[in-house]
């Protein structure tokens, strides 16, 4: 009986929501459209102010967009940008997830590594480029390991913090019901720091966008940052927006890509992005 | 209670527990000195006392999780050294529930730390959510239960470890009232059919009434004892207006409340124990 009524509600519930979810979405897109809208006025003006040899207009940039497109050089510069970033960050995760648990986990290996993370996470990538490039010479190994350096920090951190968080009960919980050393690391601290790596990997992927452009100003024939830098050799300021607007649209993609998937895959764990 | 399912449960003995002398200290405070008790093999006590009082530091040290600085803990015979699946602990918050596993899983994490094969997991997850009236929640996740059906969960996790022992922290404190008067008769039904030794810490009266076989109400801290074990000898399920339990909370009552008092002047706060007494007037 109360279960028949429960169900009839719930699907009358059911059928409200996602139309109400539906029109919360709507308003939403249209803010966004509205704010772009804004912000390209706020563009054009300025390109009118100061005229195209300082600021490129957006039809400018578009119109450079598109010589860039057809010749392939925006395609060729977004897939080695995107490539070295996803492989440099990636390998950043896989290392540094681990290790923060770890370091969150156990005190020797947080007493020994604890020295160097401390160190080394005030020194900026850009301040290796230099000698990435002399040891590691200008192929992709030098910008992979410079997006990895970026990357393994900021997740290493974040995970450790995120293990020291982990809620005093349920540890309790878990040693009490039998649970060893191992078992609660495995089944315990790891899925409650889910959320905390997440976060980590968000900042990572931001502060590899930072280190791409410079490591590719330095030492690349190929990608974004190259891009802005040989322009400027050529006075090209529409080049330089194009390559600029275009690190901006694909960080904002990432980044929602991989919200999106990190919330519908570790909802369980937490996620909510 | 229509959803409870009866199954021939393996019947869960209880083991016997023995403080003596204990003491614990947390570097120079004394919580808790000189607490000698025997809780006998299936028995259901209930340790009573004003807040603060160090019930659930002498639990936790029952639990394994503090370590006894004088005296001794012993279960079974065998000394306690540190948490054991023979000492199951129900947590006041269900904050100790793992949120990202189903209930079956939370039930079955036990058996499943200790190597029981999968099939045997979910046998006994799906028995003792039985127990607790809970089997059609198994898939679900606990943030979709309520408070009371939280606490359910955990007990039934205990249970399903087989435990000679159930620690009970203030496991309905933070329910409403008729959730917690349902959850205590649960329990009452629970722990019959268990058969496990029961430690339940409360400051409630009626609740310990309702529940238990003896009564020990503590000092107030610091340094605090037993100060009385009272026997509860009312037939089961109880009535709270017989006139023996009428008569109990009496006796329980001026108990605690000269050990509120006690406590309220060794703060200074003669003010408030004068109220205390008038209003005792």
């Amino acid at each position: 009986m109360t279960v028949a009524t429960a169900a009839a509600t719930g699907s009358a519930e059911a059928r409200k929501r996602p139309a109400r979810a539906t029109a919360s979405r709507l308003r939403a897109l249209g803010m966004y459209t509205l704010s772009v809208l804004v912000g390209l006025a706020v563009w054009q003006l300025l390109a009118m102010a100061y005229g195209s040899s300082l600021v490129a207009s957006p039809s400018e940039t578009l119109n450079a967009a598109r010589q860039l497109a057809s010749d392939g050089t925006l395609t060729n510069s977004i897939i080695a940008s995107s490539r070295r970033i996803l492989i440099g960050w990636g390998l950043g995760v896989l290392v540094g997830a681990p290790v923060g648990l770890l370091v969150g986990q156990v005190p020797v290996i947080r007493q020994l590594l604890e020295p160097y993370i401390e160190f080394f996470r005030f020194i900026p990538p850009v301040a290796f480029v230099t000698l990435a490039v002399v040891w590691l010479g200008i192929g992709e190994s030098s910008k992979v390991v410079l997006i990895f350096y970026t990357a393994v920090f900021i997740v290493t951190v974040n995970t450790s913090a995120g293990v020291m968080a982990v809620s005093e009960s349920k540890l309790r919980a878990a040693r009490n019901l039998g649970a060893n050393r191992c078992q609660i690391l495995r089944s315990i601290v790891l899925p409650s720091t889910v959320p905390h790596i997440v976060t980590g990997a968000r900042l990572a992927m931001g502060n590899s966008f930072l280190t791409i452009v410079s490591a590719e100003i330095v030492a690349s024939q190929v990608g974004l940052g190259s891009l802005i830098w040989t322009s400027r050799n050529y006075g090209r300021i529409d080049w330089v927006f194009v390559g600029i607007i275009t690190l901006g649209i694909l960080g904002f993609v990432f980044d929602r890509v991989l919200r999106i998937v990190a919330s519908r895959v570790l909802r369980r764990y937490g996620v909510k992005l | 209670m229509t959803e409870v399912v009866e199954t021939a449960l393996p019947k869960v003995r209880g083991a016997a527990l023995c403080a003596d002398g204990v003491g614990i200290r947390f570097d120079s405070f004394q919580a808790v000195q000189n607490i000698s008790l025997d809780i006998a093999a299936g028995e259901f006590l209930c340790l009573l006392g004003p807040s603060g009082c160090g019930k659930s530091t002498l639990l936790s040290a029952m639990a394994g999780f503090v370590t006894v600085d004088e005296g001794s803990l012993s279960v079974g015979g065998a000394r306690i050294t540190g948490p054991d699946p023979e000492l199951g602990m129900v947590f006041q918050s269900s904050e100790a529930l793992f949120d990202w596993m189903t209930v079956r899983q939370n039930v079955a994490f036990g058996p499943r730390m200790r190597g029981a094969s999968r099939a045997e997991q979910t046998k006994l997850a799906d028995e003792y959510l039985g127990l607790v009236g809970l089997r059609h929640c198994a898939d679900r996740f606990p943030g979709q239960l309520s408070g009371g059906m939280r606490q359910r969960v955990q007990i039934a996790r205990v249970l399903a470890n087989e435990p000679g022992v159930v620690l009970m922290d203030e496991p309905f404190g933070a329910l409403d009232a008729q959730t917690r008067q349902v959850m205590q008769e649960e329990t009452d039904r629970i722990w019959r059919a268990s058969g496990c030794t029961v430690v339940f810490v409360t400051h409630d009266i009626d609740e310990a009434i309702l529940l238990a076989d003896r009564i020990a109400v503590m000092t107030a801290g610091p340094a605090a004892s037993v100060k009385s074990v009272y026997p509860v000898d009312l037939s089961r399920p109880r009535d709270e207006d017989d006139p023996s339990a009428v008569e109990l909370r009496r006796q329980l009552r001026e108990d605690i409340g000269e050990e509120v008092r006690k406590a309220l002047r060794d703060q200074g706060l003669d003010d408030a124990s004068h109220d205390a007494e008038e209003d005792d007037r």
